[in-house]
């Protein structure tokens, strides 16, 4: 569609349509007649680009050079990256607990959004709006995860404690976020605690829009049970959201880290429950080894967009 | 089809295939989960009313007998005695909050109209590039980030939390997403046929038609910058924030489950109060969020 206006039209001096121009000339002309769009974006495309953009360009630059935030940076290659994989156990351990924490609490989350999402969409609005509030809100009351530590603490007063003591399961109080056995699973269960988010109300939403029409029809054209109205009426009708939500499910995913260092402590025991950015916390934030936390960096970069990347591919064949 | 269908109806309407096994089943997963969500939350509140002797009983008890506001007196009392006055942390918290948040619905709303509705060269990229950005977590951005608030004088400044939230892709995605499918293209072009700027289009016509991705927007800047607790970008005390100060009560150890619950409470009362009252807005926003592929 052409927003080229009439007024505009008609006091042109001479008609020239996109044909008549190389693709270069029309880029120009275009920019020029909406330059206000620019201006419209610049603030925040110009931050973004400053805090967002600019440091993931910068840092896989950095990830290639030896930069000690004094001298100009000297281009080593890969001595980064070879350091990373050959001498940093810690790294390895971290990569593995990075994608054993994904891999459930990314499709564990997801699934239990859709879900439930899914679950109460049926429910009345009233109902439904409390319903959506009490698995919500863990994921927006700041720090209040805090709560697990009373639940899991360390001496017979903390209530798994307690409990396992009473039934004759445990002789001596778990010191539960100090053992190696214990760190990871219970970090795990408390961040898909708090990860009902964005991606669960956007479920929400989506499965709003789908028509009650199409629902009847399909009950007319045989649907049989609520399952198959999900897989050939429902998921279809919500493919965007369903991507929107996979993008945040990982990207969360990815993200726990602050949970982590929160109940565990930073280094966690024994690094069981260390994490990529964990690693990045250490190197860049206190060591300030600026050019290896930046080779950590453009790595859970790198890791965080490919399984976004393959996810969508996935998700592209829902319902075909 | 060949095979006749039974169908259920109910005031002539189709009614849909529900099983009461499935029903049940749901219901029963349904409480489940929902007891598993809610129980800390609601122990939290509980452990924040009880009084000392409570506290400290044994075994530990899942409600409260003589309900008492000691704890948040007490974490008051905490806060006040502290080097740094009590209503300073929170004059930070607000000022970063309402500061970082204005900034972010100004700009990201005016990009999101500019995107989503002006038609120039360039808008598949700089949408492309958010969406992108929603895929990484901010974190890689970090170090690059310290050093560029160190050459800008930013470092330990209110500038160096304030600025970057204005830049922030979540609600600006969300904006964008809802303006595409809320606003036609038809009302803004009669707009602009009868002279109104794009400045004027964007501000008479396209926002008032996006309250509720606006409160979207707010909602989920605010609840970020509400809960900024220590930053690398922070040193003096002076200009940290309430959340900061909170989670130096709950490590100091000064009193164990009581006050520190107490304080938990007490941030997690703003972010939930927010999201009840917007809650049908941040829906109706989310039902425009998806992504075509």
């Amino acid at each position: 569609m052409s927003t080229e206006t009439i007024a505009e039209r008609q006091t042109a001096k001479k008609p020239v349509s996109r044909k008549d121009m190389t693709m270069f000339q029309w880029t120009i002309k275009e920019m020029k007649r909406n330059y206000i769009a620019y201006i419209m974006c610049f603030p925040f495309f110009f931050i973004f680009t400053l805090f967002t953009v600019g440091p993931v360009v910068l840092s896989l630059f950095y990830s290639f050079t030896i930069f000690n935030l004094i001298e100009s940076p000297q281009i080593v290659f890969f001595d980064n990256y070879i350091r990373l994989f050959v001498d940093d156990d810690v790294f390895l351990t971290a990569v593995s607990n990075t994608f054993v924490f994904a891999v459930i609490t990314g499709p564990v989350s997801y699934f239990l959004s859709l879900f439930v999402a899914w679950f109460i969409n049926e429910l009345p609005p009233k109902i439904r709006a409390v319903v959506t509030l009490i698995f919500y809100a863990p994921s927006i009351s700041g720090g209040i995860y805090m709560i697990w530590q009373v639940f899991f603490d360390s001496d017979s007063y903390g209530y798994a404690n307690y409990v396992l003591l009473r039934l004759g399961i445990i002789t001596e109080p778990i010191a539960w976020f100090k053992n190696a056995d214990y760190v990871m699973p219970l970090c795990i269960v408390v961040a898909l605690w708090t990860s009902l988010g964005v991606s669960f109300l956007s479920f929400i939403g989506g499965l709003q829009t789908v028509s009650k029409d199409q629902f009847e029809a399909g009950a007319v054209d045989g649907i049989r049970n609520r399952w198959q109205e999900l897989w050939f009426i429902t998921l279809p009708n919500m493919k965007p959201q369903l991507l929107f939500g996979a993008i945040m499910s990982i990207t969360q995913s990815f993200g726990f880290g602050a949970i982590v260092t929160a109940l565990a402590g930073f280094p966690s025991v024994n690094y069981a429950a260390h994490t990529i950015m964990h690693h990045l916390e250490d190197y860049g934030g206190q060591r300030f080894e600026v050019s290896y936390a930046s080779a950590i960096a453009f790595i859970l970069f790198c890791i965080m967009i490919g399984a976004n990347l393959l996810v969508k591919k996935v998700l592209s064949k829902v319902g075909q | 089809m060949a095979r006749v269908q039974k169908l259920r109806t109910r005031n002539h309407k189709v009614v849909l295939n529900r099983s009461v096994g499935g029903d049940l089943g749901i219901t029963i997963f349904l409480v489940i989960l929902g007891a598993f969500m809610f129980l800390p939350m609601y122990y939290a509140i509980i452990q924040s009313l009880k009084p000392l002797d409570e506290l400290w009983a044994y075994p530990p008890k899942f409600y409260v007998v003589k309900p008492t506001g000691n704890n948040f007196a007490l974490m008051f009392k905490t806060l006040t005695d502290s080097w740094v006055p009590f209503s300073r942390y929170i004059f930070n918290t607000v000022l970063i909050s309402v500061a970082g948040t204005f900034g972010n619905l100004v700009c990201g709303s005016l990009a999101a109209y500019a995107v989503s509705k002006i038609k120039f060269p360039g808008r598949k990229l700089l949408s492309d590039l958010v969406t992108y950005s929603l895929m990484f977590h901010p974190t890689v951005a970090g170090i690059v980030n310290f050093m560029t608030m160190s050459k800008l004088g930013w470092v330990d400044t209110y500038l160096a939390i304030i600025i970057p939230a204005w830049g922030s892709t979540l609600g600006m995605f969300l904006m964008k997403q809802f303006m595409e499918s809320s606003v036609a293209d038809t009302v803004l072009e009669s707009a602009r046929l009868d002279g109104a700027s794009e400045f004027r289009t964007y501000w008479t016509i396209a926002m008032p038609m996006v309250k509720p991705a606006w409160l979207t927007l707010i909602v989920y800047s605010f609840k970020d910058l509400w809960n900024t607790g220590s930053s690398i970008y922070i040193m003096s005390e002076q200009l940290k924030t309430f959340n900061y100060a909170i989670q130096q009560i709950v490590s100091g150890g000064i009193a164990r489950a009581g006050v520190a619950t107490a304080a938990a409470v007490v941030m997690m009362v703003v972010p939930v109060t927010v999201f009840i009252i917007t809650q049908s807005n941040i829906i109706e926003t989310m039902s425009t969020s998806g992504m075509k592929d």
